[in-house]
């Protein structure tokens, strides 16, 4: 399978700005501070995984470090450059929770997963052959080129999440950031996942998850983040006590997902469940 | 039926026509994709304040019509977005405070229930040359910036927050929608009238959606179904001594019926033959 986080960290880690940095966050909803003063920081390379329990306020400090929503107080910086500032924003795959790709009109995969390069062509103009390629791309890394011109939204609802994920990749990110991409994906489906998100830190790229639980992600996080009532109650290693006695219920490990069968693999080989 | 074709009026409200019968759909297509079906309907009764407040001060009633129309479709766009309280019930006074206020202005103005009528439901006798200017004019733009800009208003109505985060300017586009909704609503009013309007963005829309599967494949059919409904409405309602609107609405109401008995097979023959051959169904 991949190499374990600590191995990775060691030797693929490259200099350069950390892609994702949260310096003492305050954002509130609707006049209630959900997030408050959290601190952490994303390296090249890595995988951070952002855990807590439902309204610990995780996909709420997750959005407001994407820009989605705005921040009350503190900073966060992306690659370098204050939020508010950032351009490059084709450097970033944003894959949001999504229980349905639907939307009023049908729209086939290839679609959808086209307006995941729109990121380095904000304005009018045709696809360019890169960008087709690109999307073919993502379509393959997700298995779903049988899927291409098929509306997205008479899929099952794991393969909507590929979609999604497929359009993060779109842009060729440094930085993939997923909230709960594992939410209702089959185990089967999840260990196809981890074996993608092995190849892409291999290639140097980092990752940002918010997510329930870790199931076969476990070997590859080189940090786990827990909030508690949208504070940092843990940062470090994924092993150990501590972040058992941080993050109760969502560290189950899941040791029949860790290992795959002998078939697996991203390449068309059927990895991926419905 | 060739001779009609022979009068002034007749081939101004027909080129009325090509133009409500592509451009109403166009941009329906991406209010329905962003649920926003009814959107036209509210700008078709602000824009009638603006027909009164031309007849009132002896502007042409059309660009009156656009400027308030306009004006109504960014303040609806804005309630949407920022509105604190429900944002339904800000766009409820908004449609009505237009069509009561217009219907008000008009009577103000001496308009007779006839010329009200016209506005509301289509004329094809008040195709004017200048008229028929302006429509095409607009026309042309809103097809342009509908085609031309289509990747993002489909990013922007598909995932808005999926393309803020892209970098797309989301609130820009969204305004942009509505105004080019607001545009079409007034482009269409000779043709189809004011509260039809909606009827021609969203009907063929879903008529089309019978039998696509893609985006772009709705985009054009929704485009030839709107044309088609438009030009045989206005010479049925010719025909028939109609008002054009209600004709055109009935048409592409028609083309919806037809279609949908022919999609609902299609799509249940597709899934039948897609889980034979795929047998692994969604565990989880």
């Amino acid at each position: 399978m991949t190499r374990s986080a600590s191995t990775r960290s060691a030797s693929a880690r490259s200099t350069g700005a950390d892609p994702l940095v949260v310096d003492d966050v305050h954002v509130a909803l609707g006049g209630r501070e959900v997030v408050r003063g959290v601190s952490l920081a994303v390296h090249p390379s890595e995988f951070v995984v952002l855990l807590g329990s439902n309204g610990s306020g995780k996909t709420t400090l997750m959005r407001a470090a994407m820009g989605v929503i705005p921040i009350a107080a503190g900073q966060v910086r992306l690659f370098g450059t204050p939020l508010r500032r950032f351009r490059d924003r084709q450097r970033i795959g944003y894959v949001p929770q999504r229980s349905t790709a639907a939307a009023g009109v049908p729209s086939t995969v290839r679609e959808v997963v086209m307006s995941g390069r729109l990121s380095r062509r904000p304005h009018a103009g045709r696809s360019s052959r890169d960008d087709r390629s690109a999307v073919a791309e993502a379509i393959a890394l997700v298995d779903l080129e049988d899927y291409a011109t098929q509306p997205a939204a008479e899929l099952s609802g794991g393969q909507q999440q590929r979609v999604m994920l497929a359009r993060g990749l779109a842009s060729r990110p440094d930085l993939l950031v997923l909230d709960e991409p594992t939410a209702g994906v089959d185990a089967r489906s999840q260990v196809a996942l981890a074996e993608l998100f092995g190849r892409l830190l291999g290639e140097g790229r980092a990752i940002f998850m918010v997510a329930h639980e870790l199931g076969p992600f476990e070997p590859m996080i080189d940090r786990a983040v827990v909030l508690r009532s949208g504070k940092v109650s843990y940062d470090g290693p994924c092993t150990g006590g501590d972040l058992a006695a941080a993050s109760e219920p969502h560290n189950q490990h899941h040791p029949h997902l860790v290992e795959p069968g002998p078939h697996v693999g991203i390449d068309g080989t059927g990895a991926w469940g419905a | 039926m060739n001779d009609i074709l022979t009068y002034d009026f007749m081939q101004r409200a027909l080129v009325a026509a090509i133009v409500t019968g592509l451009t109403a759909p166009a941009i329906g297509t991406y209010l329905v994709q962003r649920r926003l079906a009814l959107l036209g309907d509210g700008i078709g009764h602000i824009a009638l304040t603006g027909v009164a407040a031309g007849l009132l001060t002896g502007t042409q009633p059309l660009v009156t019509a656009v400027v308030v129309s306009i004006l109504g479709a960014v303040a609806i766009e804005l309630l949407r977005t920022y509105g604190r309280t429900s944002g339904d019930v800000a766009l409820a006074l908004l449609f009505y405070g237009g069509i009561a206020g217009g219907v008000l202005l008009v009577n103000l103005a001496g308009g007779s229930a006839a010329q009200l009528n016209s506005y509301l439901f289509g004329s094809i006798l008040s195709v004017s040359p200048s008229d028929l200017v302006i429509v095409a004019v607009l026309g042309a733009v809103v097809l342009l910036l509908s085609v031309g800009l289509s990747p993002q208003l489909f990013a922007v109505c598909q995932d808005e927050e999926h393309a803020r985060v892209s970098g797309v300017p989301v609130q820009a586009y969204g305004i942009l929608i509505a105004v080019l909704a607001a545009v079409t609503v007034t482009v269409s009013m000779r043709t189809v009238g004011l509260l039809l309007v909606s009827a021609l963005m969203v009907v063929p829309v879903a008529a089309a959606q019978q039998l696509t599967r893609s985006f772009r494949g709705t985009f054009v059919l929704a485009m030839g179904i709107g044309t088609f409904a438009a030009l045989a409405g206005v010479l049925g309602s010719y025909e028939i001594d109609t008002q054009p609107g209600p004709t055109i609405v009935i048409v592409a109401l028609g083309i919806f019926l037809a279609l949908a008995p022919v999609g609902h097979l299609v799509r249940s023959t597709r899934r039948r033959l897609s889980s034979t051959n795929d047998p692994v169904e969604e565990a989880a």
